[in-house]
């Protein structure tokens, strides 16, 4: 089970997301573990996130996680604090990084699944082929990114961005799949996938 | 069903995703209309098979895979420059400005040769897949998802240029095959396809087609219909007829339906069958029940399954052999969607004296290793001592190819 959300945590993270505080960017010199303390402070320990609608990394495909830093480093995805955080990050720190996060363990899911809602949830990846990129436990594949476990509220929020083409990809894949998708789809599916481990 | 899997996810959540995976197997369930992957048959093999994403990256220059591209003899093939974040469309400008769009990224670069060094240069940013480019007396176009913009007198401003100015708004916003190829022809008109928005459907009454507009916006027309995708096109320089490559929909069979090379004889007329006929010669197994091949515009030639066939252009330079003048050297990107791989190569396309296509012939080869990507080749430009340039979005680079006397003036 994910521990529970630490309110100094939440705070230190809303004072990064807010710019509130200095953002002590990653030093070049440092090891990977130490330069990643920076970004636990959201993600959670171990790439776990514990707060709302911040994913989790722990696990993620690193082909996928070096195509995400290389947008927020130049700005094709968009938030500002992810911009600031990478903005002067080398090629090599973008691989380093996206390898680092690519060996850490998957997030644990919650087990508190409806088994009807599962269900329905279940019944929709397959009807809609997410496990088809995804792959069949959803673990991702090369540039397509690991679901399974990733926080519910951030992949409905994702999947509803990429359904308003708010957020691009950086291929058209999702903008494509989700335009016959419903909000309650959306929904159950996210609310499946955040359950798979 | 339902009560299996619920119970079963209640119990174990690793055994019940694995248990359940077969009984998905055996029941289809009807894909909505205009799904990427609609026809994509149930078994493992056709599961292998995705589309294949560049690294975002480029490939730094002593890490290109020069070594394994192999060019006839009496041609060298070296790198233009390394370093063009997914490489894709390829124009020169009046005074000799490599202009290189791109399709994934924002950005359209411009390769300049100052004290006789190439550097780059990023002319727009901010863009949405800005894969069509087109220069014309001094004025860059730009052709991004939905909609098309220039910089005027762009050679004179790569320090500092402005941004874009908008001449067509509104065009479709999908996604699927929403990236598009922008030339300016004989009329002095844009010429731009939008492509059908899925792999196969019936697309909407704005899709499929390839329209010209005025070179201020004005006066949108449609000049051909029954297209799916394309990505090249250029115009004979004797006919001066727009000849194009279409990319064919996937997922019917590993070896049909090919690639086409068509041609516009009767603009405002031509429809070249999407969805309803593939390569000229077979109706779609959904679309066409009720129809006709010879109800459309056929091919002049056929460029191979799911080879990806994509940048044109005719050999109009002085320095290649003589029997290459006035033929077509045309980038297959390479399949995705075929478990042996296919194109990946730079293909001379000769034509006969109709203007049809006489043979097909590779010559630019390597691209495919171990039925591995070690680059794609998108798009060819003819340089004005008649060497050619060819773009690699793979390795986000741009080679170059020269022939005899023309070998000494690269590095």
């Amino acid at each position: 089970m994910p521990s529970r959300l630490s309110p100094r945590r939440a705070l230190a993270c809303l004072g990064l997301v807010l710019g509130l505080v200095a953002q002590p960017l990653p030093t070049r010199g440092q090891t990977v573990e130490k330069r990643f303390e920076t970004c636990i402070v959201c993600h959670g320990p171990n790439g776990q996130s514990q707060i709302p609608e911040i994913p989790s990394l722990g696990g993620q495909t690193a082909p996928y996680a070096l195509i995400q830093l290389f947008m927020f480093r130049g700005k094709l995805r968009h938030f500002e604090p992810m911009n600031e955080a990478v903005k002067d990050f080398t090629d090599d720190d973008l691989r380093t990084f996206s390898d680092y996060i690519a060996k850490l363990p998957p997030p644990q899911p919650p087990q508190d699944g409806d088994p009807t809602r599962l269900a329905v949830g279940r019944a929709l990846v397959q009807k809609f082929r997410c496990d088809f990129c995804h792959a069949g436990n959803l673990a991702g594949r090369d540039n397509v990114p690991r679901i399974a476990g990733q926080r519910e509220d951030f992949l409905l929020k994702t999947l509803r961005e990429y359904k308003a083409n708010v957020r691009s990809g950086y291929d058209a894949s999702m903008a494509d799949v989700l335009v016959p998708i419903s909000d309650q789809e959306l929904a159950d599916i996210a609310y499946y996938s955040s359950r798979q481990p | 069903m339902r009560n299996f899997a619920g119970a079963c996810a209640l119990v174990l959540g690793v055994a019940c995703t694995i248990a359940a995976a077969p009984v998905a197997a055996q029941q289809a369930q009807p894909l909505p209309p205009g799904h990427p992957l609609i026809g994509q048959p149930e078994t493992a093999e056709a599961k292998k098979l995705a589309p294949v994403a560049p690294p975002p990256i480029p490939t730094a220059a002593d890490k290109l895979p020069l070594d394994k591209l192999k060019v006839p003899a009496g041609y060298k093939l070296e790198t233009f420059m390394a370093g063009v974040p997914n490489a894709r469309t390829l124009r020169l400008g009046d005074k000799g400005t490599v202009f290189v769009s791109s399709r994934l990224q924002d950005k359209i670069h411009a390769i300049v040769e100052k004290n006789g060094k190439r550097e780059l240069k990023v002319v727009a940013s901010g863009l949405h897949r800005p894969n069509g480019i087109a220069l014309h007396k001094g004025t860059l176009y730009i052709a991004e998802l939905s909609q098309i913009s220039k910089i005027e007198k762009i050679e004179d401003v790569l320090d500092n240029p402005p941004k874009p100015t908008v001449i067509l708004a509104d065009l479709p916003k999908d996604e699927a095959h929403g990236w598009k190829t922008l030339t300016v022809g004989p009329d002095e008109k844009l010429y731009f396809q939008v492509g059908a928005p899925c792999n196969i459907c019936m697309p909407p009454e704005r899709n499929a087609k390839i329209y010209r507009v005025g070179l201020d916006g004005k006066g949108l027309e449609v000049y051909a219909s029954g297209i799916r995708q394309i990505v090249g096109m250029d115009w004979h320089p004797v006919t001066k007829q727009l000849y194009f490559s279409e990319n064919s929909r996937d997922w019917l069979s590993e070896d049909i339906p090919e690639d086409k090379l068509n041609r516009v004889t009767q603009p405002g007329k031509d429809n070249f069958g999407f969805p309803y006929c593939h390569q000229g010669n077979f109706t779609d197994p959904e679309f066409g029940w009720g129809r006709k091949c010879n109800e459309f515009t056929k091919p002049i030639g056929l460029l191979g399954p799911h080879t990806a066939a994509l940048g044109m252009r005719f050999y109009t330079g002085n320095q290649f052999p003589a029997d290459t003048r006035g033929q077509i050297f045309l980038a297959r990107h390479g399949s995705w969607n075929r478990s042996v791989k296919l194109g990946g190569d730079v293909v001379l396309i000769k034509l006969k004296p109709d203007g049809t296509m006489a043979s097909l012939t590779p010559f630019v080869t390597g691209f495919i290793q171990n039925n591995n990507y070690v680059g794609r080749p998108v798009d060819v430009l003819i340089m004005k001592d008649g060497s050619m340039l060819i773009s690699d979005d793979f390795n986000g680079a741009v080679y170059r190819l020269s022939y005899g006397a023309g070998r000494v003036a690269g590095r």
